[in-house]
């Protein structure tokens, strides 16, 4: 494992709001084709680092650089156009999904690769066809997000950021909106997603998911990273105390 | 002086009536473009990071919804020629309701605009989409369904609204009802043909604003199979 040119690279990332620090110097490197899983207890900050990554939240020190371009430091002043240039690295899936509910299944995902990208109407179409396919919902592509199940939806808002061709896609607690029998097609649906090489920063607690997909699992605790180990060892010899604990509630 | 028929259907066709509600019809929907265009112009400015252009657009809109419009439209017509500025009848009437709409619109998108989730920002910015871009095809559209309705009110508002421009001689349906009952002093008849025509504009505009409800609300509105699990997922 070479860790010369990190796909993400977070240095000391330190963030509040107001008075309440939530990220406290978070540093984490993540190599092209890795897949990172990121638990930890609610409030820890895992949100909110992955919206830094994005720059959905601004961060108060660190460096972020994705695939090579920095995205936040203190030198780095980016235009809001350039911003959004950058931001074309990464493909985001939130926990509630998110999808445009006045546009139909197509036009969610075709939208903004026709009008961002400037991708042609009927290339995008044919695009769009080939990732309903592969995340398993190829008939639907005429209805509207009201018209699906909550797992559907999360499938849906998978193919949307996936028709941007992100270089890295970065999940935040995707299936936890979900009734138990759907959280099945969306953890497949990533699974593939990983198989194909897919750089992935998954926030999750699916630990299922984490033993069978993930590179290195990251226990976030207040703001810090306390662990980041292969599953292996994350799960028989993590070196935090906090990780220990986690996985006693989890796996109990 | 007794009811007359004669009169009153005779003003009920009269192609000075009808030439009436026709600039009724466009004086209303004229104006109301120039407050749409108003409000969301001055809806944005309330939003924007600039405190200069936050006070400018709560400054006019807290002073036109203070002041009564039929006062603003005497004001325009008839005062601002004392510092030089001289607008015709039309002129004055378009710009008289097209700020005083604006002014309430500004409000009612601005309503609409927060009504939007924030998720829905994420999900654009994530997308790569600027602002233009996230306002144009993400935030406004879904702003519109909930602006739809109350926009519709003030357009029924408008039409009737519109009728205090004959006070600055604006020939529209109420001036010349006006006109017509100084004739003959038929008073009851021509003002009842003006109402009638009044209650049929709003009537229709009242279809009309069910069908772009309709239209806009319609991607909400559809129950689908969202009980029916997926048989299986065709994942290779
Ligand atoms: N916009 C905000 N303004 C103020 N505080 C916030 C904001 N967003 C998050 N927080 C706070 O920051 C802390 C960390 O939130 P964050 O959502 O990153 O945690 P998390 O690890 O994702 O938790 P969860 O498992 O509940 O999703 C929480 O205490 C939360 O209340
Ligand atoms: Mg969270």
């Amino acid at each position: 494992m070479s860790n010369e040119n990190p796909i993400v690279e977070i240095l000391d990332v330190h963030k509040s709001y107001g008075p309440t620090p939530i990220l406290r110097g978070v540093s984490l490197r993540v190599q092209a084709g890795e897949v990172i899983v990121i638990a930890g207890r609610s409030g820890g900050g895992k949100s909110t680092l992955l919206r830094c990554i994005d720059q959905l939240e601004t961060i108060d020190s660190g460096e972020i650089t994705v695939c090579g371009e920095a995205m936040a430091g203190s030198t780095i002043h980016l235009a809001p156009g350039q911003m959004a240039r950058l931001r074309q690295n990464l493909g985001m899936v939130f926990q509630q999904f998110n999808l445009f509910p006045h546009l139909s299944v197509l036009d969610n995902i075709i939208a903004a690769p026709t009008k961002v990208l400037g991708i042609p109407r009927a290339l995008a179409t044919a695009e769009a066809r080939v990732l309903l396919a592969r995340v398993g919902l190829p008939e639907k592509e005429n209805a509207f997000p009201k018209q699906l199940s909550g797992g559907q939806q999360q499938r849906v808002a998978i193919a949307r950021a996936l028709a941007m061709q992100p270089k890295v896609m970065l999940f935040d607690e995707p299936t936890s909106a979900l009734d138990p029998e759907m959280i099945r097609e969306v953890l497949d649906v990533m699974m593939d997603l990983s198989r194909r090489g897919m750089t992935m920063i998954v926030v999750s607690h699916e630990m299922s998911f984490a033993r069978a997909a993930a590179d290195r699992i990251i226990l976030m605790h207040r703001g810090q990273i306390v662990d980041d180990l292969p599953p292996e060892q994350f799960f028989t010899a993590p070196s935090s105390e906090h990780t220990r604990q986690f996985l006693a509630k989890r796996l109990g | 002086m007794t009811w007359s028929w004669n009169s009153f259907f005779e003003y009920l066709v009269s192609p000075y009536i009808l030439a009436g509600v026709w600039t009724t019809v466009w004086l209303t929907c004229v104006s109301m473009a120039i407050g749409i265009v108003l409000g969301f112009v001055a809806a944005l400015m309330k939003m924007s990071n600039s405190a200069v252009l936050r006070g400018i657009a709560s400054f006019y809109v807290w002073l036109w919804r203070g002041t009564p419009l039929l006062v603003q439209l005497v004001i325009i017509y008839t005062g601002l020629p004392q510092f030089g500025i001289k607008l015709g009848v039309i002129e004055s009437a378009l710009l008289g309701f097209g700020l005083n709409e604006g002014a309430y619109f500004a409000e009612v998108v601005r309503a609409g605009i927060m009504s939007v989730d924030q998720g829905q920002t994420d999900a654009a910015r994530a997308l790569g989409m600027d602002y233009r871009r996230m306002m144009r095809i993400v935030i406004l559209p879904q702003a519109f369904r909930v602006v739809v309705p109350p926009l519709g009110n003030q357009f029924n508002g408008m039409l009737k609204t519109s009728s205090l421009a004959s006070v600055i001689s604006m020939e529209e349906l109420l001036r010349h009802a006006q006109q017509l009952a100084q004739i003959e002093f038929r008073v009851l008849e021509a003002y009842l043909v003006a109402a009638i025509y009044y209650v049929i504009l709003t009537s229709i505009w009242g279809q009309v604003q069910k069908r772009i409800e309709a239209y806009y609300g319609k991607p909400y509105m559809l129950s689908g199979n969202v009980a029916l699990p997926e048989p299986d997922l065709a994942l290779r």
